[in-house]
C-alpha cells in the first residue's frame, strides 16, 4: 500500500473502511462480488437441504457441478448478446423460436441432405451442418435488424412477431416430427455422450494456458498505464487479482476432472481402446465438456468484443445516448442490423449445443428459452432502460437461474413450484438490485 | 453548374467579406418539420477568427440552422460552401470530415460511458490490432482537460456522475481536440456559473485568435455581445438581419429579436419587419 499511487483518492475518502479500500484498490465491482456471494448461498442453500432431506448432499457434487455447467451453456451463449441487445436499448424475444427453426434446418439438413448425399458419418456433416446453422442465424438476426433498424419497426414488434413467425416455420419445415439421431461428431457439441469433453490434461493444459493469460493481461496493462504515468494499482491489488483468477481457473478445472466416467461406461470405454481395467475399476475424468467450453469461448469473445472494439463501445454509447452517437457521426442503424445478425448467429451456436445434447432436432426446441435468457440478463445486472450491463454478469446471471432449477429438480419439487419460484427470484433479483443502484447513487 | 460561388453575391458578403473568402457559407437555406418552417431561406456566412453570435428567442430557427450545418437535419433546400467549395453534408460524420465541430445545447454526451470514451466517440484511437486503444485515448483527454480543466480528475467515471461544468469541459475537450476550422457552440453557458462562464469567454478568443471561425448560438444577447464580431438575428424562423457588433447598440439588437425591426446599422434579412 506503501506504493499507494491513486492519485484520484479524494481527501474526503481517507476515512474509508478496510473493505472500500480493497474495492477501490483492486477495482473489483460490487455488483459482481454480491452475484458470485448470492451463487455461493444458492449452492450451499441447496446442498444443506439436500442433506436435511435425503441424507446427502449431491448437489455440490463435482457430477451435479459439471451437468450444471453443461445445462447451463445454451441459454448462457445466448445471454452474451442479448446484454448488448439491451444495453443498445432493444429486446430480442425471438431467441427461442431462432433456436427451434435454426435447429430444426440443421437436422433436416444432416438427416435428409447431407447424410444421404455425403454417406452417413461423414467427417465433413457436422461442419457442413454447423456452417448452415451459422449462416442461417447470422441472415435471420440481420432480417429482424433490417426491420428494426431501417424500416423503423419497434424490436419488441419485431421479435415477438419472430416469436411466433419461426415457431411456426419450424414446424412447417419438418411437419412436427423429430429428426434423430444426430451426426455423431455434431452430437459431441452438446456434451451429451459421455465422451464429448476433452479429457483431464487437455483441460490442465487449458486451464495453465488461461493463467499464463490472466497473469499477462494484467502485467501488459499495468506496464501500458506506466507508460503513460496513470495511477496504478497497488502492487499488491494486482497480485491479489492474478491470484485469485488463477485459483479460480485450475479450481474449475479440477473440478470437472473429478467427476469421472460411471463404471459401465469406462469398461465399454476401455475395452473399446484396449485399456487394462486395473483393480478397483478404471477412473477416467471427464474434464470440461465441449459445450462448456463453446460458452466459455462466446463469452470471452463477445467481451472482447464489448470492450475492446468500437463496435462494442458504439453499442453502449447508443444505449447511453442515441442522440448523442448519431450526432457522433456513429452509423446507429448499421450498428443495429449488425448486433441483432450477431445475436443469430449466438441463437444458432445454441442450437447446436441444445439439439446435438437432445440429439435430435424437434419443433419444440428451445419454447421460452427467451425468456430465460432475458431473465438470466436481467438478473446479471443488465438494466432494461439500456446503456448497463456486462457478459460475465449476465453468464453469472445464467448459472443462478440454471442453478435454482436444477436444485429444485433434485429435491423433487414440482415443475410447477419451479417456475413460480424461479420466476419470483427474477423479480426479487430486480428489487434487490434497485436497492443497490439507489444505495450507491 | 459552378462550384464557386463568384456567380452571384448575397448583400451581406458584399458588406462584410473585405475581399476574404467565408470559411462557412450557408446559402438560402430551408427546412420544414411537418409543414412548419423551421428555418425559411436563411443565408449566412462565417470568416476565419471570426465569432458570429447567431440570436433570437427559443423555437426562431437557430439551433436548428446551425444543425442543418453540422450534419444532424438535412435541409430542403439550399447550399452549403466550406472555404468556397460547394459541400455535401448529409450527417454528423461530413460536417467533421470538413473541420466543422459542434458542442450541443444538451452537450450529447454519452453518460454511460466515461470522459475519454465521450471525447473519441466516433474516432476512437486504435492498436496496431484494429482493438480501443483505452491508454492513448485516455493519455489524450488527461492533455486537452488538463488544459481546460485542470482540476478535472475524475477519468474512470461515467460522465453522467460528473458536475455541469466538468460535462461541459468534456464537450468542449471534443470539438477542440480534432483541429476544428468551424466551432458551433450552441447556449455552451447555459448550465454554467459565473466562473465556468468566465473560462468559457476565455476559450472562445483563444479559439478565435488560432484562426478558427466560431458560431455562438445564444437566446440571451448578455452572454454574447462582447465576445462577437457580428450578429446575426433570426425570428420565425427567417433571418432578420446581420450586423458589426460596432454598428448596433444592444438595443437594436433587442429590438431585432424581440420585434424583427432591422436598425440602420445592419443588413437586412428576408425576416425583416418592413417598415
Amino acid at each position: 500500500m506503501a506504493s499507494g499511487t491513486d492519485k484520484s483518492a479524494e481527501p474526503a475518502m481517507v476515512q474509508e473502511s478496510a473493505f472500500q479500500r480493497f474495492l477501490r484498490a483492486t477495482e473489483l465491482d460490487t455488483r459482481l462480488l454480491g452475484m458470485v456471494g448470492a451463487l455461493v448461498l444458492i449452492w450451499i442453500g441447496f446442498h444443506l437441504a439436500g442433506i436435511w432431506r435425503t441424507g446427502n448432499g449431491i448437489f455440490l457434487s463435482p457430477r451435479n457441478l459439471w451437468i450444471l455447467l453443461v445445462q447451463t451453456s445454451s441459454i448462457a451463449v445466448m445471454t452474451t448478446g442479448m446484454v448488448m441487445i439491451i444495453v443498445m436499448r432493444h429486446i430480442d424475444l425471438s431467441v427461442g423460436s431462432l433456436l427451434g427453426v435454426i435447429a430444426v434446418i440443421m437436422g433436416y439438413a444432416q438427416v435428409y441432405v447431407l447424410g444421404p448425399w455425403l454417406g452417413v458419418g461423414h467427417p465433413a456433416i457436422w461442419i457442413l451442418t454447423v456452417l448452415i446453422g451459422l449462416g442461417a442465424g447470422a441472415l435471420l438476426g440481420a432480417f429482424h435488424g433490417y426491420l428494426i433498424a431501417y424500416a423503423g419497426i419497434p424490436s419488441f414488434i419485431v421479435t415477438l412477431g419472430g416469436l411466433i413467425v419461426w415457431r411456426g416455420a419450424a414446424w412447417a419445415v419438418i411437419r412436427g416430427e423429430t429428426v434423430a439421431p444426430m451426426d455423431e461428431r455434431f452430437e459431441l457439441l452438446g456434451g451429451g455422450p459421455f465422451y464429448a469433453s476433452i479429457g483431464a490434461t487437455a483441460s490442465w493444459v487449458l486451464g495453465v494456458i488461461i493463467c499464463v493469460v490472466i497473469v499477462l493481461a494484467i502485467r501488459s496493462g499495468r506496464q501500458s498505464r506506466q507508460k503513460f504515468n496513470f495511477p496504478l494499482r497497488p502492487i499488491w491489488a494486482e497480485n491479489f487479482l492474478g491470484v485469485v483468477g488463477c485459483l479460480l481457473t485450475l479450481g474449475t478445472v479440477w473440478l470437472v476432472n473429478s467427476y469421472y466416467f460411471p463404471p459401465k461406461l469406462a469398461n465399454d470405454y476401455a475395452e473399446a481402446n484396449n485399456i487394462p481395467i486395473p483393480e478397483g475399476g478404471l477412473m477416467i475424468p471427464h474434464g470440461f465438456a465441449i459445450p462448456v467450453l463453446i460458452a466459455a469461448a462466446a463469452g470471452i469473445i463477445m467481451t472482447f468484443v464489448a470492450v475492446r472494439t468500437r463496435f462494442g463501445r458504439y453499442i453502449y454509447a447508443i444505449g447511453g445516448n442515441p442522440e448523442a452517437a448519431e450526432l457522433a457521426g456513429i452509423n446507429t442503424k448499421r450498428i443495429t442490423l449488425l448486433m441483432f445478425s450477431i445475436m443469430g448467429v449466438l441463437a444458432a451456436v445454441s442450437a447446436c449445443i441444445s439439439s446435438a445434447r437432445l440429439n435430435a432436432a424437434s419443433n419444440a426446441l428451445g419454447q421460452f428459452d427467451e425468456l430465460y435468457v432475458i431473465a438470466a440478463t436481467v438478473i446479471g445486472g443488465t438494466s432494461l432502460a439500456g446503456g448497463v450491463g456486462t457478459i460475465y454478469g449476465a453468464i453469472l446471471g445464467a448459472l443462478v437461474m440454471q442453478s435454482l432449477q436444477s436444485g429444485m429438480t433434485l429435491l423433487n419439487f414440482d415443475s410447477a413450484y419451479k417456475d413460480m419460484a424461479v420466476g419470483s427470484v427474477l423479480v426479487f433479483a430486480v428489487w434487490l438490485d434497485q436497492l443497490y443502484r439507489r444505495r450507491t447513487n | 453548374m459552378s462550384t464557386t460561388m463568384t456567380a452571384h453575391t448575397s448583400p451581406t458578403i458584399q458588406a462584410f467579406s473585405e475581399g476574404r473568402k467565408p470559411l462557412a457559407e450557408m446559402r438560402d437555406i430551408s427546412i420544414a418539420f411537418g409543414g412548419i418552417k423551421a428555418v425559411d431561406h436563411a443565408s449566412l456566412e462565417l470568416y476565419e477568427g471570426e465569432v458570429v453570435a447567431l440570436l433570437g428567442h427559443n423555437g426562431a430557427g437557430k439551433s436548428t440552422l446551425i444543425k442543418i450545418l453540422s450534419g444532424a437535419y438535412q435541409r430542403d433546400n439550399g447550399e452549403i460552401f466550406i472555404n468556397g467549395e460547394k459541400a455535401t453534408i448529409d450527417n454528423p460524420r461530413d460536417a467533421k470530415r470538413y473541420g466543422i465541430e459542434t458542442i450541443y445545447q444538451t452537450l450529447a454526451l454519452a453518460d454511460n460511458v466515461d470522459a475519454a470514451a465521450n471525447l473519441f466517440l466516433g474516432r476512437e484511437l486504435r492498436t496496431k490490432w484494429g482493438t480501443l486503444d483505452d491508454v492513448a485515448m485516455e493519455a489524450a483527454t488527461r492533455e486537452v482537460m488538463g488544459r481546460l480543466n485542470p482540476n478535472f480528475r475524475r477519468f474512470k467515471e461515467p460522465v453522467k456522475k460528473l458536475s455541469g461544468g466538468q460535462r461541459q469541459s468534456v464537450a468542449i475537450a471534443r470539438a477542440i481536440h480534432f483541429n476544428a476550422n468551424i466551432l458551433i457552440m450552441d447556449e455552451p453557458t447555459a448550465a454554467l456559473g459565473p466562473q465556468e462562464t468566465q473560462q468559457v469567454a476565455d476559450l472562445t478568443l483563444e479559439l478565435k485568435k488560432q484562426g478558427i471561425g466560431i458560431f455562438l448560438i445564444s437566446h440571451d444577447i448578455h452572454d454574447v455581445f462582447d465576445l462577437a464580431d457580428r450578429v446575426a438575428v433570426m425570428k420565425n424562423g427567417r433571418i432578420v438581419g446581420t450586423a458589426r457588433v460596432g454598428d448596433v447598440t444592444k438595443d437594436e439588437v433587442l429590438g431585432m429579436i424581440i420585434l424583427g425591426k432591422c436598425p440602420p446599422g445592419a443588413i437586412p434579412g428576408p425576416g425583416a419587419l418592413a417598415s
